[in-house]
């Protein structure tokens, strides 16, 4: 430690005002933050009313994703075995090591594309370093299926970096939640890739695949009326992209972050009761012919990405809305809209990405109309008194 | 003839003042006919054709037309070119103007046109106008093709309809292509990050 201690402190004159190195200040400025606590105090008054910054903030976020992504490794070996029907002759630790052969890649391509757009953007602008890539570089690969090409990943986390955050300024000014962004790029740009039967299962080949072998998602099963259990989906031996099939594992993440406080609760109960509300609807009023609206209303909400999207996604405080208030609506119309485009439009069985992109696009207007109706109460209450 | 002002008229369209990236006009018909090379040429010679006609035409008559029902006039005059323009296409060109589709028709409401006219046109004698037209429509045509240059290579792996990327081999390394390139909101980011690159390089078009 110290080592690494002194050889910072050798090198950093070269990179302070008028060194040799002075360009790449903000690239030494982030590893060494990484690496060491600042040891600088501020001179003059201090603002900041909370122990919780960025860096601690988007740690907490990574740390609640883990559980997702350990099980998602062990189901990505899982489906691969049952796609190959040798699932009798593994044991769990060759099951979760296929799964970590077929993750760690995505993951790898994903923080090296995304941080060195980062860092080079960083550096372009002499702007210090954000830390918003660590969440949005692991979401990444837990949204994508275990069998997406490498090049694939990085052509999107690079669209999604450039056109999702740099060009509008940034970690924090970004309208859309980046990880989505590459989800939705893909998902339109290769949907050969991104859906279908073959996707879901690392390495798949029609070769390797026993007889009879069909691997289609929950919600494609569902569309042709077979529905998977509500604890097969809920245990999430399922297949489906790598973080978004086991709602325990996501809950797991779910309690770490309404425990320290990262996420807000109101988004996402409210995500869960739009779901609710608006799969109930389907159950009760929907057409007995289409079997997405008689899929149960509880089955919604543990297939697919509406777990995942509820406690990752629409939670991202950047994208989200801000009022309190507006937490409330923005939540609920995520959740219902997920489950209209699920059940009215076959065509994109993923529902989730494009409710939680499209509610981003409109939170900053909910927001506005909240913050105004705050407005007019005060003003109201100034006028009487007066 | 060819006065600093008349080449000024013709060559800034194509760069600083760009009908496109610069004053943003013409967007619609550059997200539209764009996700072929041939369509995007063609249409780039048609409105290229029409601008500098009407340019022309509605230069002569700059001194006679009553200024309250000046845009009735010009529509007039678009209209007739444009008419003519698309059944030229459909007796000559039928494949591409089948591509083509409402496009060529609705070139009249390109903004571009309007705009030459009532900025340009109605102040400027007709060969300054002519100038004029012909530069607008070829920058706005210079756009299309480097949009459609890009939404066809990455998009289908073809260029003018000719095989460029769709082989076996480059089919085996792993390379599809990329089915939004075919789609409108790519060629809305295309022509973002032309802005972007123009912007870039161009100290007076960014913004203070």
């Amino acid at each position: 430690m110290n080592a690494l201690r002194n050889f910072l402190d050798n090198v950093k004159p070269k990179f302070q005002e008028g060194g040799k190195f002075a360009k790449f200040r903000s690239t030494f400025g982030a590893f060494e933050t990484f690496l060491f606590t600042p040891n600088e105090t501020n001179k003059c008054g201090v603002h900041v009313r909370d122990a919780v910054d960025l860096k601690r903030t988007m740690i907490v976020v990574v740390l609640a994703l883990m559980p997702a992504l350990f099980f998602g490794m062990y189901n990505t070996g899982y489906q691969h075995f049952r796609m190959t029907g040798e699932l009798a002759d593994v044991t769990f630790w060759q099951i979760f090591f296929k799964g970590f052969l077929a993750v760690l890649p995505i993951i790898v391509v994903s923080y090296v594309v995304g941080l060195a757009i980062e860092f080079a953007s960083a550096q372009m602008r002499g702007h210090e370093v954000n830390e918003g890539f660590l969440v949005s570089g692991m979401l990444i690969p837990l949204v994508m299926p275990a069998d997406v090409p490498l090049w694939m990943v990085g052509v999107a986390t690079a669209f999604a970096v450039i056109f999702g955050k740099e060009v509008y300024g940034g970690t924090g000014m970004n309208m859309w939640n980046p990880a989505l962004l590459a989800r939705v790029f893909l998902f339109f740009a290769y949907p050969t890739k991104m859906s279908g039967e073959t996707a879901w299962y690392y390495n798949y080949s029609a070769e390797a695949a026993v007889d009879g072998f069909s691997g289609a998602t929950p919600l494609a099963m569902a569309n042709a009326g077979n529905y998977t259990s509500f604890a097969d989906a809920f245990f999430g031996l399922i297949p489906g992209s790598v973080g978004e099939t086991s709602a325990v594992a996501i809950l797991i993440g779910a309690f770490i972050l309404l425990y320290t406080g990262v996420a807000s609760w109101k988004t996402m109960l409210s995500v869960f009761v739009g779901g609710i509300a608006m799969g109930w609807l389907f159950n009760t009023c929907g057409s007995a012919e289409n079997p997405m609206a008689q899929l149960p209303w509880y089955n919604h909400l543990v297939y697919g990405g509406f777990c995942f999207g509820a406690v990752f996604m629409a939670t991202d405080p950047v994208t989200s809305a801000r009022t309190e208030g507006g937490k409330f609506i923005y939540g609920f119309l995520i959740g219902a809209m997920a489950i209209v485009i699920r059940v009215l439009n076959p065509g994109f069985p993923e529902g989730m990405m494009l409710a939680i992109l499209l509610m981003n696009t409109f939170a900053p207007l909910i927001d506005h109309f909240f913050i105004q109706a705050n407005i007019n109460r005060r003003k109201k209450r100034v006028t009487i008194k007066a | 003839m060819s006065s600093k002002k008349n080449k000024e008229a013709l060559l800034t369209p194509l760069g600083l003042n760009n009908p496109v990236t610069v004053q943003v006009l013409g967007i619609c018909s550059a997200l539209a006919v764009t996700a072929k090379l041939m369509p995007a040429i063609v249409m780039g010679i048609s409105v290229t054709i029409i601008t500098a006609l009407s340019n022309v035409v509605i230069s002569c008559l700059r001194k006679t037309i009553p200024l309250r029902i000046r845009i009735i006039v010009q529509l007039v005059v678009v209209a007739a070119l444009v008419t003519i323009v698309s059944e030229i296409l459909k007796a000559f060109a039928y494949d591409i103007s089948v591509q083509l589709s409402v496009y060529v028709g609705l070139i009249i409401t390109n903004c571009i046109l309007m705009g030459r006219l009532e900025a340009f046109a109605m102040q400027n004698e007709p060969w300054p106008s002519f100038l004029d037209g012909i530069g607008n429509g070829l920058g706005y045509a210079k756009i299309l093709i480097i949009v459609a240059f890009f939404r066809e290579l990455f998009g289908s792996g073809t260029l003018f309809g000719v095989n460029v990327l769709n082989y076996d081999c480059i089919a085996n390394a792993g390379y599809v292509n990329n089915g939004l390139m075919l789609m409108p909101p790519m060629a809305l980011i295309i022509v973002a990050c032309i802005i972007w690159w123009q912007r870039a390089h161009n100290k007076d078009l960014q913004q203070k």
